[in-house]
């Protein structure tokens, strides 16, 4: 299974209490687990990536095993740890002054 | 005995305050959507328990969310937001092509006959609707297909679409305000669109009078005359009277003419209400000191209202869809601040009070007359 952590809002706009387990088929690649993770919670769907484009919000990063994957392409094989579940694939909002 | 029930909008979540008839004593409750923009929220006028709100984040994007049950309970419906066909540009603030981008809805306003149909004003400045109670979102491209759509510009704001007005028997009529492009009219029901400007003015464009391009803040209309419209404007305070096909200036004896807010008493077609804000570069009332001013002749005579306001050291700003009125008898008016705090007067403006004073920035106040 694959570990997600979500920012407190979307948590609970999905209505979910720490990390979110999924299953992916295939290939586990960014793209795969937000895939998964808008068909379990389609609530999230366009508050992570762009309706239409797909493309990561911009002030959305993913990081995962202390590496900072936002700028990836959504089609890498996210980390060994992640895939096996041992490490979570973390979904940040970007952090803002003031 | 009726009811009243104030819909808050603010910069971290949504407030339903709610009274009696006599809206002395209100109930608080929220924040709902705590942490989230809430540009606007509203009740249907054919059903005053279906409500929506516009729910956002920089983070996050854009939410709708809706209750059936005047705001007990919230379940979020689509947020897709997609221009029809290829989108094109519109000006950016250097006169560069710029594309349409989708950022917020800053506007819902319900139909008034069906609580499944809902029109979205957005940023950048669209018409959306749905008619599946908030599911789906279609837009209505005729406005932003007009013939001038390629040369709108963004206000400080924003490019937003934030003022929609129906007419209360015609449903092919609706009127919208973009800043700052201007207001536009449709005949057709959303198939065509052209601008109703003539005798605005603006010295802020290079065209003072020009067709387009004029920042308008808040349209409102009385439904008994409803050829018969009130714009706050960037400056100016102005009257239409033949649906905009022409403006005249009624700003009067206002002490400044620049503001958001205007709104129409419940009863009377021809009392009116703005706040007065000292310029575009200082947006507080002027001299420290909170006053609503009244026309009780459709314009130019004001008078100030000040009783329960405060009377130094205020510097809020009361931002454009912040003035609500509800249409019990007398007429109560509210409006809510930058600083948290939402006004009520039981009394159609004569004396104020504070519903609540400790809120998050007001971005919108919405009121709903129940039975």
């Amino acid at each position: 299974m694959i570990r997600v952590a979500l920012p407190a809002h979307l948590r609970a706009l999905a209505h979910v209490e720490g990390e979110v387990s999924l299953r992916v088929t295939g290939p586990v690649t960014q793209r795969s687990v937000l895939d998964a993770l808008e068909a379990r919670y389609p609530v999230l769907r366009g508050t992570i990536r762009d309706h239409a484009t797909r493309r990561r919000r911009a002030f959305v990063r993913f990081f995962a095993c202390e590496q900072d994957l936002s700028h990836e392409s959504p089609d890498t094989p996210l980390p060994h740890a992640v895939a096996i579940g041992v490490e979570p694939y973390l979904v940040v909002g970007a952090m803002a002054g003031g | 005995m009726s009811r009243v029930r104030v819909l808050v909008g603010t910069r971290k979540g949504a407030f339903v305050l709610t009274s009696d008839g006599q809206r002395q004593h209100w109930d608080v409750r929220g924040p709902h959507f705590g942490g989230w923009e809430i540009y606007h929220i509203t009740g249907s006028p054919a059903d005053p328990a279906r409500l929506y709100a516009s729910q956002s984040t920089g983070w996050f994007g854009q939410l709708i969310q809706r209750s059936d049950d005047g705001g007990v309970t919230w379940q979020p419906v689509g947020n897709e937001f997609s221009y029809d066909g290829v989108p094109g540009t519109h000006q950016w603030y250097d006169g560069s092509p710029h594309p349409w981008e989708f950022a917020r809805v800053w506007h819902l306003e319900p139909s008034l006959t069906d609580p499944d149909t809902v029109l979205a004003g957005v940023e950048d400045a669209a018409l959306f609707r749905t008619v599946d109670g908030g599911h789906t979102w279609q837009e209505l491209s005729g406005l932003r297909d007009h013939d001038s759509g390629s040369s709108w510009q963004p206000g400080a704001g924003g490019m937003c679409l934030h003022t929609i007005v129906q007419h209360p028997t015609d449903a092919g009529r609706i009127f919208v305000a973009i800043s700052a492009a201007g207001v536009f009219r449709t005949d057709d029901a959303a198939k065509t669109w052209r601008p109703v400007n003539r005798g605005l003015r603006s010295e802020q464009i290079p065209d003072p009078t020009a067709e387009v391009g004029h920042c308008v803040h808040r349209l409102a209309m009385h439904p008994s005359r409803p050829n018969a419209l009130f714009m706050q404007k960037h400056w100016d305070v102005m009257r239409t009277d033949d649906a905009g096909e022409s403006w005249q200036e009624i700003s009067g004896d206002l002490p400044t003419d620049f503001g958001f807010v205007i709104d129409v008493h419940a009863h009377e077609p021809d009392t009116i209400y703005v706040i007065p804000i000292t310029s575009d570069s200082e947006h507080y009332p002027p001299e420290g000191r909170l006053r609503v001013y009244r026309s009780r002749t459709g314009g130019h005579h004001w008078e100030p209202l000040t009783s329960g306001l405060p009377q130094r050291d205020c510097y809020v700003n009361v931002l454009r869809d912040a003035m609500a009125v509800d249409s019990l008898d007398p007429c109560g008016v509210y409006f809510g601040t930058t600083g948290g705090q939402v006004y009520a007067s039981a009394d159609a403006g004569n004396t104020w009070a504070t519903i609540v004073r400790d809120l998050p920035s007001v971005l919108s106040v919405q009121a709903q007359t129940l039975p």
